[in-house]
């Protein structure tokens, strides 16, 4: 409570620039703590190769190269990031209810499959691509949509534990579309993968104009800035955030939790299944079990170190699509596994969620006058 | 093959089977989960010890030639990753469950990098006690070898269930799951009793992933574990925090996940994906079926962030 008081009376004290120099001053902590998060993951993983004999140097400069350093690589990596940033929003919104939502693999995998799904008929028929792609594009937003927000139902009305329930069912979305793939939907032109049939060369999606990346990143950015305003500015955001910071006290102020809980939740699924949407209209052409390629758990990374802030999503997203480009760079210059990668994602993400600790206690993020 | 062959009884045959030999992996992480949760503390990162664990055990058992050896290895290793849960995890605003899904992967992440190189060798197994000498049907027969980490495992079971009970460390666990500043009244260091709580857990699983690369289905390979782990805190959740119904529960998933290999043996291969999918589908049931929003679980530790 003290505080609180003191940090209102501030502004009456100072004024102008001074003032806000001090509010950057004292909210840079939500971007310096995770920078030095990610520096001390960096060390560590340093350490790491140190101990395996190979070079930290070569690493860091062939995770730039990979990742940054030239046209084709941000190109690579940007395409990367066109998921990322998509299934991070899908751990993200849900994250502000106080929902720890890791389903976001299973929602793209069913959300790709179903619009590969609904092109069948029409692409059989001779539908238009103007035509094709909506419905694939709706069908996956519906799909992954009912997915996660079938989640939600469970943890309101059943009480069943979110994380573990979504998790659950991201296995059970792979099954279905292996079932279906491998079996009724199958495709008897392409022997050596199973995948449902081709959406056809002219349904698939172009890349931007002179950017050389699919409509998926441009989208994707534009969703996290949307959302980023309903959450933040709209009362249906402000009722959200209210009720991840005190369920009981949202009761008490008569908030709709149940219904704030299961429309975040499809929310959060639509945007997964939007992603699967564009893996399979912009990338594959197909649904085939190249769909489960790990986007779903790179972004629950990617949200906890955007903190579950949508518009930090965006560049986070891009930060690790490049270290995932850079991956088989390492591999082959490096002579390291695949695997590289996934334990220096793993290392950030521990080192960044142990940093949490930090936040409050450091003296120079504080308000004037707080001698904690 | 009049003498011996038994038609659809194969399939009930293959998954009693298949419950003993793929029940022993849930139970020994589900004994793990139960007593660190008992401790007031979740770890949902037993998932990736498993996995690490199944590496390490399969690694150590083909370069020193002992599987026992890489029982032991798997073990330690898993004690490893939980010494690191435990130790985060008492650090003031850090959240058990996220960091469990840290570890998760992290966990994935190290067995496979250094997994790869024993993706092809064949690594010693380990031995199995044949309690089915009696019978002249093969399929009885191989239903009735039995790994000794299952009897290991229900003995643990048996153990921790009477521990918990009646001595006094079982107490202090208890104690500090279900308040923790009752433990602090007792004199008890509540962050001291769920570090080796959660270190022991790790342990266990860790063992439970040898036994996945070394008996069953007894190679290292990076699909080997598909959310074993995380289904075994579900079936805790399940068994009500209890070691004796953790051990039917395990058994129960096992026979559920040996229902497609079952009907694949007597000739059924449609919807062997589906099937596949049993235990999810079985363990998402379960908890719809077995949890309510309206009352608090019998026997849930009080002080467990999951629960809440």
């Amino acid at each position: 409570m003290v505080d609180i008081a003191q940090q209102d009376a501030a502004p009456a004290i100072s004024g102008g620039f001074a003032e806000a120099l001090d509010r950057v001053r004292r909210s840079s902590e939500y971007v310096v703590i995770p920078l030095f998060a990610l520096l001390v993951a960096g060390l560590l993983f340093s350490i790491f190769l140190l101990a395996l004999g190979q070079s930290p140097g070569t690493f860091f400069a062939l995770l730039w190269r990979g990742g940054f350093g030239t046209g084709f690589s941000w190109q690579n990596t940007l395409v990367r990031a066109a998921p990322l940033i998509l299934t991070a929003l899908c751990v993200a919104i849900p994250a502000r209810l106080g929902l720890v939502i890791i389903g976001g693999e299973g929602a793209l995998v069913l959300g790709g499959f179903a619009a590969a799904v609904a092109s069948i008929p029409l692409v059989h028929a001779g539908a238009p691509s103007f035509v094709v792609l909506p419905v694939m594009c709706l069908s996956a937003i519906a799909v992954g949509g009912l997915w996660i927000g079938l989640v939600g139902v469970l943890r309101h009305y059943r009480g069943i534990n979110e994380t573990i329930a979504s998790l659950l069912m991201s296995y059970i979305a792979i099954a279905i579309m292996n079932f279906f793939v491998e079996g009724a939907l199958r495709d008897p032109a392409n022997p050596n993968k199973p995948s449902t049939q081709a959406i056809g060369e002219a349904n698939m999606i172009g890349d931007v104009p002179g950017l050389g990346v699919h409509w998926g990143l441009p989208v994707g950015i534009v969703v996290a800035i949307l959302l980023w305003v309903l959450m933040n500015r709209t009362t249906f955001g402000f009722a959200a955030r209210v009720t991840g910071g005190n369920v009981r006290a949202a009761r008490a102020q008569g908030l709709p939790v149940g219904r704030l809980i299961v429309i975040s939740c499809a929310i959060a699924g639509a945007c997964a299944g939007l992603a699967g949407f564009f893996e399979v209209a912009a990338i594959q052409g197909k649904a085939n079990a190249s769909l489960a390629a790990g986007y779903g758990f790179t972004g629950i990374l990617v949200a906890f170190l955007a903190r579950q802030n949508p518009l930090a999503i965006v560049p986070v997203a891009i930060f690790l699509g490049g270290i995932a480009a850079a991956g088989g760079l390492i591999q082959r210059r490096m002579g390291m596994p695949d695997a590289t990668v996934q334990v220096l994602q793993g290392l950030m993400f521990v080192v960044l969620l142990v940093s949490e600790t930090l936040y409050g206690r450091l003296p120079i993020f504080r308000a004037k006058g707080d001698k904690r | 093959m009049s003498g011996t062959d038994i038609g659809f009884w194969g399939v009930p045959l293959a998954m009693f089977a298949g419950a003993i030999r793929v029940s022993t992996p849930f139970l020994f992480v589900s004994l793990g989960e139960c007593l660190t949760e008992k401790s007031g503390r979740i770890n949902l990162g037993l998932e990736g010890t498993l996995v690490f664990g199944a590496m390490s055990g399969y690694a150590v058992s083909y370069l020193s030639g002992s599987p026992w050896l890489g029982v032991l290895a798997a073990g330690i290793s898993g004690m490893f990753f939980g010494a690191v849960h435990g130790y985060i995890c008492k650090l003031p605003k850090v959240n058990d469950i996220a960091i469990g899904i840290a570890m998760m992967l992290f966990g994935t992440g190290l067995a496979f990098f250094f997994g790869k190189p024993f993706i092809q060798p064949q690594a010693p197994h380990l031995p199995s006690i044949n309690l089915g000498g009696w019978s002249d049907y093969p399929q009885i027969q191989s239903a009735l070898e039995i790994n000794p980490l299952f009897l290991v495992g229900a003995v643990l079971a048996v153990v921790m269930w009477w521990a918990f009970k009646n001595t006094r460390w079982g107490l202090i666990i208890r104690m500090t799951g279900d308040s923790a500043p009752a433990a602090l009244a007792m004199g008890y260091s509540v962050d001291l009793v769920r570090f080796l709580a959660t270190t022991v857990g790790g342990f266990f699983a860790g063992v439970g992933g040898a036994f996945l690369s070394l008996y069953y289905p007894g190679a290292w390979s990076e699909g080997l574990s598909s959310g074993q782990g995380l289904m075994a805190v579900a079936l805790v959740i399940f068994s009500r925090w209890n070691p004796l119904l953790c051990f039917g529960a395990a058994l129960l998933f096992g026979a559920a996940g040996a229902i497609g290999p079952a009907l694949q043996s007597v000739g059924i291969t449609q919807g062997y994906y589906f099937f596949n999918a049993a235990p999810y589908l079985l363990t998402l049931f379960i908890m719809i079926a077995s949890v309510s929003p309206k009352r608090s679980l019998k026997g849930a530790p009080g002080e467990l962030s999951i629960t809440k």
